[in-house]
């Protein structure tokens, strides 16, 4: 086993609550009189963002940095970034590290995109010479050829992120450290991103720790994950199990989906709900499987479109399943309408799944809403045994064969 | 206490140049006389220091020229003020790139420095511009540029250093106690009266100008006008105290500097 790239062990940080940017030179006067007198300081307003993480990583390897928010996800590579200090423990990088904790920091407004290239790639940690290298791949992958002579606050925003996504993607440090990039640009371009950073990580043996509330993202990228939870580790394990564990303590664990609050102006899905074959949240293959589906709108909708994916514990959308209104008019009165969709016999293999759904008017019009990780249940098998058991990663859904055997 | 680790500043320095270039060239985006600011800031101060210090208040000049004796002060408090006030403000202004990326803090304060240098230089220019023209018009005058004034930069890097020092100092501060903003706006108008520009060294009456160099900026700006013009003398114990004020200034504002970085983004 080679030596661990970056090693993270009895990590803590504190913060001061109500301390925290609200001090004036009166109050630090007083506490450093109270501290002279004896006084304890209380320690209520302790807040302990990290508290004993430890952790190491291999080089090439690719770890996600999973948890709620406020689990304490920034303040990690905060410190590995080497932006604040840790209140105790250690962590060790051995290699040059980068953050990209946020793209487009240090961008100057009144500088041209070739300007900011250049300043951007220092700030980050380019010398002169790698920018210059780099520049004509950098500005053909943000497409901002024919601005690259313009000041960037002229850029639409679209044009400012690529830009500055660009830059930090053709960064070449060891140890690459991604905060939620992925929320940049249009889906076009994400999916780009995406490919970028599989790249980065898979195909030049770069070692990265990537911090995403996208599961989908997390998992085609990752190997494994740190699920932090409180501070705390909660587990350090392959992707898909902690993925799996994040959805089963932070994920919504009801079986059916209601929208709160009172209904808006736009349409939206009011509510959701998975009829399982066996108890509620399981379901046995081959069995049918019914989705019920509640849209709501003040008005009647024009055009419609419904769809939802059957999205596996991998975060691969296993089926697609949708209803258009261009086919098939629904929502012509206004209020509520329920869309059922029954599949008569589910083929998804064992596992643990969840619905995406989308509600949107036809190419070209709005977007109405986008839930994702509703509903999980569970598919089960109970008519059918294989030599090996049953496993979620063996494939996505079963096909119905015919084998025939002969002599020939 | 962490020391500076030099090998890495020194990797940074394309950072530094960047950095250097970017105050200049954006701080001019969208103005119409552009770096000529540079020129009209201590030409109007000038003439309005003349017009009141010497003429109203009839302050004696050393036997220079009132527009030169002012300029020429100004040269090096300027450099001075504007390096301290944009070092000072380092840690919180900008606080959103460091709370992002990593690189050595101690580069931005460097690139003001060096920044600054490109407006001193073109001080420099205006005032050696103002000299001439004087000496163009008043044929008899006797004041002129002396040799010593080689030595110059010696006394620059005197002013650099204590700049920066006090300018981390500052910056340190600023980021717990934002009452320190404050008091450096005034300061810096207060200081300057405490500085002989307005007045020569020699005014001062002789128990109290030992103390005045304590005031690490009293010497340089004396010092340019006895090295560039011969006005004015300054004694090795005023040197000494000036230097030794500097050397204590600039180290003690790194260690503090260096200290409140690790950590200052959790409380700005």
């Amino acid at each position: 086993m080679s030596r661990p790239i970056i090693e993270v062990s009895g990590l803590s940080k504190r913060y001061r609550i109500g301390v925290i940017g609200a001090t004036s030179l009166r109050e630090e006067f007083q506490r450093s009189w109270d501290r002279l007198r004896g006084r304890k300081e209380p320690d209520a307003n302790d807040f302990w963002a990290l508290r004993d993480v430890s952790f190491e990583v291999r080089p090439g390897e690719v770890v996600g940095v999973i948890g709620r928010n406020g689990a304490g996800k920034s303040t990690l590579l905060k410190i590995l970034a080497r932006i604040t200090e840790p209140t105790s423990g250690r962590a060790v990088l051995r290699g040059r590290a980068a953050s990209l904790l946020e793209v487009g920091t240090g961008f100057h407004p009144e500088l041209t995109g070739r300007e900011n290239i250049f300043l951007n790639g220092a700030i980050l940690g380019m010398t002169r010479a790698e920018v210059r290298q780099k520049f004509d791949e950098i500005v053909a992958f943000a497409e901002v050829e024919q601005f690259i002579d313009t000041p960037v606050k002229r850029y639409s925003s679209g044009m400012y992120v690529r830009l500055a996504f660009a830059v930090a993607a053709h960064l070449e440090p060891e140890i690459l450290i991604i905060d939620e990039v992925l929320a940049v640009g249009d889906a076009q371009f994400q999916q780009k991103c995406l490919g970028k950073m599989r790249a980065v990580a898979t195909g030049e043996g770069r070692t990265v720790l990537f911090v995403s509330h996208d599961m989908a993202a997390i998992s085609t990228l990752t190997q494994h994950c740190l699920l932090l939870e409180a501070g705390r580790v909660r587990s350090f394990a392959p992707t898909a199990d902690a993925v799996t564990e994040y959805f089963s303590r932070h994920g919504r664990i009801e079986l059916a989906y209601a929208a709160e609050g009172p209904a808006p102006a736009r349409p939206r899905i009011a509510a959701v709900t998975v009829e399982t074959s066996e108890s509620p949240g399981i379901q046995a293959a081959g069995q049918p499987l019914t989705v019920r589906i509640d849209l709501e709108h003040a008005e009647p909708l024009k055009q419609g479109c419904l769809s939802f994916q059957i999205v596996n514990q991998f975060q691969q959308p296993a089926t697609h399943l949708w209803l258009y209104g261009t086919d098939t008019p629904f929502g012509s009165q206004p209020g509520r309408t329920r869309l059922e969709c029954r599949l008569p016999r589910v083929r998804l293999n064992v596992g643990h799944y969840a619905l995406k759904l989308y509600f949107s008017e036809p190419p070209g019009g709005q977007m109405f809403e986008i839930l994702e990780h509703v509903c999980p249940f569970e598919v089960v098998r109970l008519d059918a045994t294989t030599l090996w058991g049953w496993r979620p990663e063996a494939c996505a859904y079963h096909e119905e064969g015919e084998w025939t055997v002969s002599p020939c | 206490m962490r020391a500076v680790n030099l090998r890495e500043l020194w990797s940074f320095r394309d950072l530094l140049w960047l950095l250097v270039w970017r105050d200049f060239a954006a701080r001019y985006k969208q103005t119409i006389l552009g770096p000529l600011w540079h020129i009209v800031q201590p030409l109007l101060t000038t003439v309005i220091f003349t017009l009141v210090f010497s003429h109203v208040a009839a302050l004696p000049t050393s036997g220079l020229p009132p527009t030169i004796f002012y300029l020429c002060g100004l040269l090096a408090w300027n450099y001075f003020s504007q390096t301290f006030s944009s070092i000072s403000t380092t840690l919180v202004a900008n606080a959103a790139l460091f709370g992002k990326v990593y690189f050595p803090r101690l580069i931005v304060p460097l690139a003001g420095l060096f920044s600054n240098l490109i407006s001193f230089a073109i001080q420099f220019a205006t005032f050696l511009v103002v000299l001439a023209l004087y000496r163009l018009l008043h044929p008899g005058a006797t004041v002129a540029l002396r040799w010593e004034g080689v030595f110059l930069p010696l006394v620059l890097l005197q002013l650099a250093a204590f700049s920066l020092g006090a300018g981390l100092w500052l910056a340190a501060l600023t980021t717990k106690f934002r009452d320190f903003t404050v008091l450096a706006g005034f300061v810096i108008q207060l200081w300057m009266y405490v500085t002989p520009i307005i007045y020569p060294l020699s005014q001062v009456p002789a128990p109290w100008r030992r103390w005045i160099a304590i005031n690490p900026v009293a010497v340089p700006v004396e010092a340019f006008r006895s090295l560039l013009l011969g006005a004015g003398a300054i004694g090795p114990a005023l040197w000494a105290i000036s230097i030794g004020m500097t050397l204590g200034v600039l180290v003690s504002g790194v260690v503090i500097f260096q200290r409140v970085e690790k950590n200052f983004i959790d409380v700005v």
